[in-house]
């Protein structure tokens, strides 16, 4: 079987996750939650009502002239409300407000990020991330540096980066995507889901990489592309069962562990399994793109 | 050569018997109590409890930034660590388990963040942390009538000169006198306190001293002073009950705070949602290890009973280490623990593809065996040092929940490259290439 040989079909692939993802970021951005944007989030559970309509609440913050940007049911007798900056006077009164007209509440969480934090926390997100990617580059460069003739320890470095930049872009337009159409918001968990991705995609990507290293140290007199293509078919199975065992237990929280975390996993998840593709389909073709480039430059 | 790896097994042994026992939590059955142990040594003390962040404990978390303005630039690190001391003080005296208070210190910010868990009353502890209230000392006014000092009413009073910045901390004990018991509370001043006390009990003996904050009267009818008091140290006594006197210390110590704190971000989390956190986490966590296992066992056979027995020691070490350091457990921690299992589970993959390859290619088991983990070890070490580039940023530019996942997820890394490698390989060696020698 020859994978290489399909290679821009699966770069068309890539594509067409990637081009609607940044279409939406470019148009829609990425729904920004209380941790970059400031606000305050209160969850409120009914203790007393059995069922309770998210229109019913909604009503009751727009009588109380409470600037709600949204107001989401979390179970049947608990919803999600979402404000401006507000402070505890303020929430103790419309607490007051909230059991005389709907019986018994309690506060499940409520959460209130003024906007210096929030500042703050999103210029930090930015730096890990560049920081990591930087890190990751330099030792893969380091890692790879006595790699055979022809490859070169900088095109497996390049390669890494993009398979690497590809999953994040995947991950930050299904999110984007995500956020327009179902109102999910982005946290500082999902800065964490998205370096761990960076991880993942690199543990991957380097698993092909050193077997591509060790097929040219022996049969270096293949053509490259062969050579590829042999090594990614050897390590093909440990990539598939190392994503499978990861999705399970992925799936696993997704589908059993709390609420909070929910977006959190999903964004692992969608990130993993874009990590396993890339890695295949996208890092090693790219390297036979790199290679054939030079040849031709050189001819 | 068969001796080593029979060695190194006793020594796993040891070690999984060792985490199994650190890891116990207290079992009561029949009247025998089985327990983990308790660590009390001078230099280590570790009570081996799982400790549960906010978000599984249920608390409060305060971000508070400290206004400086007022400070001199280089007092501003003291002001910040006795304001530090304060809360402290405050929220101790609630009598809550293991507060967190931190501060921190970015370009031009000063601020302290406070974290308690487990508490139930979340209002009552806002409200002390936010207070910076201002606490006088009033004695009764020069031309007041004689009756005054009894009718005790407060417009006979004035300002003292001590204020709450001269006093160090008041603490609320039991009565030592016989003559009077319940509670007292003792005051301790600071130099400047003591010099202008010692000038106000001697011009004012037998005389009420009133104490207010915000320019609200407390613990009225106030006090009489009853000694002329040198060293700063006052003890207010009037039967008090525990509750009265721990009241009255908290109140004291709101006044004491040097620098106004302003919230900037707070979450409380209800300590319902944390219960159902954790038993959804562990049942994710249940389900995810057993999907693993079964996955494992149906594809390597013999090698992945190996590798699921190298997963359960695995669990053991990693929480005996959790307690240990003690790692706070947070949802987002418990999430970096569980996906460690799957990179401690993709060391063996790589192993066991490596040797069924070798095999296929016509190695007998033995040599298959070792070109197996020597082949793929540089696998397994370039992909896990880049993981932990990135834990280790994470660590470094996180807060809180970001932490937490980091080091679970750093700890999982370390302690599954031991587990994957030394145990599994130890097992294989023992058990199944043996065999076949």
């Amino acid at each position: 079987m020859n994978l290489i040989k399909y290679r821009n079909w699966f770069f068309v692939l890539s594509l067409l996750v990637i081009i609607p993802g940044v279409i939406a970021l470019s148009t829609w951005r990425l729904k920004l939650g209380i941790d970059f944007a400031g606000g305050t989030l209160w969850e409120i559970k009914f203790t007393q009502k059995e069922k309770v309509e998210r229109d019913e609440i909604h009503n009751f913050f727009v009588q109380e002239q409470v600037e709600a940007s949204s107001v989401a049911q979390t179970s049947d007798n608990s919803a999600l409300v979402r404000m401006k900056v507000t402070d505890e006077a303020k929430i103790n009164d419309l607490k007051t407000k909230l059991n005389s007209n709907f019986g018994e509440t309690e506060d499940v969480r409520l959460e209130t990020v003024g906007p210096v934090v929030s500042k703050e926390l999103a210029q930090k997100a930015f730096i890990a991330v560049a920081i990591s990617i930087l890190a990751i580059v330099l030792y893969i460069t380091w890692a790879f540096r006595q790699v055979p003739k022809p490859a070169s320890s900088i095109a497996f470095g390049i390669c890494t980066i993009i398979a690497l930049i590809h999953d994040v872009i995947v991950v930050v337009g299904i999110f984007a995507i995500l956020g327009h159409f179902f109102a999910i918001e982005v946290d500082s968990l999902f800065i964490t889901a998205l370096l761990t991705v960076i991880g993942f995609s690199v543990h991957d990507t380097i698993v092909v990489f050193d077997r591509i290293r060790e097929n040219l140290k022996k049969h270096g007199d293949f053509p490259f592309e062969e050579v590829v293509n042999h090594s990614l078919l050897q390590t093909m199975g440990r990539s598939l069962s190392t994503s499978l065992t990861v999705v399970f237990v992925l799936l696993a929280l997704l589908l059993f562990g709390g609420a909070s975390i929910r977006n959190f996993v999903l964004a692992l998840l969608v990130g993993i399994i874009s990590g396993t593709y890339s890695s295949i389909f996208s890092a090693s073709p790219l390297l036979v793109v790199w290679q054939n480039l030079k040849l031709r430059n050189k001819k | 050569m068969l001796k080593k790896p029979r060695r190194i097994l006793f020594l796993i042994l040891i070690l999984t018997v060792a985490a199994f026992y650190l890891d116990l939590p207290i079992i009561k059955f029949k009247g025998v109590e089985l327990s983990h142990p308790k660590i009390n040594t001078r230099i280590f003390k570790r009570d081996l409890e799982p400790k549960l962040g906010l978000d599984l404990a249920g608390g409060v978390q305060l971000t508070m930034s400290a206004d400086m303005t007022n400070i001199e630039p280089q007092d501003r690190d003291t002001a910040l660590g006795s304001a530090k001391d304060i809360v402290e003080n405050r929220i101790n005296s609630l009598g809550v388990a293991e507060p967190v208070i931190q501060t921190a210190k970015t370009q031009s910010q000063y601020r302290l963040i406070v974290e308690i868990p487990g508490i139930s009353d979340i209002d009552q502890a806002v409200s002390i942390v936010k207070k910076t209230a201002h606490l006088e000392f009033q004695i009764i006014k020069a031309d007041a009538p004689p009756e005054a000092t009894y009718a005790a009413t407060p417009e006979y009073f004035e300002a003292s000169g001590l204020t709450g910045k001269d006093l160090k901390r008041a603490t609320a004990a039991p009565s030592q006198d016989p003559q009077s018991p319940g509670y007292v509370v003792n005051l301790e001043f600071n130099s400047e306190g003591a010099k202008k006390l010692e000038e106000i009990t001697t011009n004012n003996l037998e005389k009420p001293m009133a104490m207010y904050l915000d320019d609200q009267p407390i613990s009225w009818p106030p006090p009489i002073i009853k000694a002329v008091i040198t060293d700063g140290n006052a003890q207010i006594t009037g039967g008090f009950t525990s509750q009265q006197a721990k009241q009255l210390a908290i109140q004291l110590n709101a006044g004491a705070l040097p620098v106004p704190l302003n919230i900037e971000s707070q979450t409380r989390i209800g300590p319902t949602i944390g219960t159902d956190s954790i038993q959804k986490s562990l049942f994710a966590t249940a389900v995810g290890l057993v999907s693993v296992a079964i996955f494992m066992i149906v594809c390597y056979r013999v090698l992945g009973i190996f590798a699921v027995a190298a997963l359960c020691i695995y669990t053991l070490i990693v929480f005996a280490i959790f307690k240990i350091i003690p790692v706070t457990l947070t949802l987002a921690g418990i999430a970096g623990f569980v996906l460690s299992i799957g990179m401690a589970v993709d060391a063996n993959i790589l192993i066991f593809e490596r040797i069924k390859e070798e095999l296929r290619w016509g190695k007998p088991k033995h040599d298959a065996f070792f070109t197996g983990f020597d082949r793929a070890w540089s696998s397994i070490r370039d992909s896990n040092v880049s993981s932990l580039i990135t834990t280790a940023i994470l660590f470094n530019f996180g807060t809180g929940s970001i932490r937490g996942f980091a080091l679970t997820l750093a700890i999982g890394i370390l302690v599954s490259m031991f587990s994957a490698i030394t145990v599994t390989r130890t097992f294989i060696r023992v058990f199944w290439v043996r065999k076949i020698e």
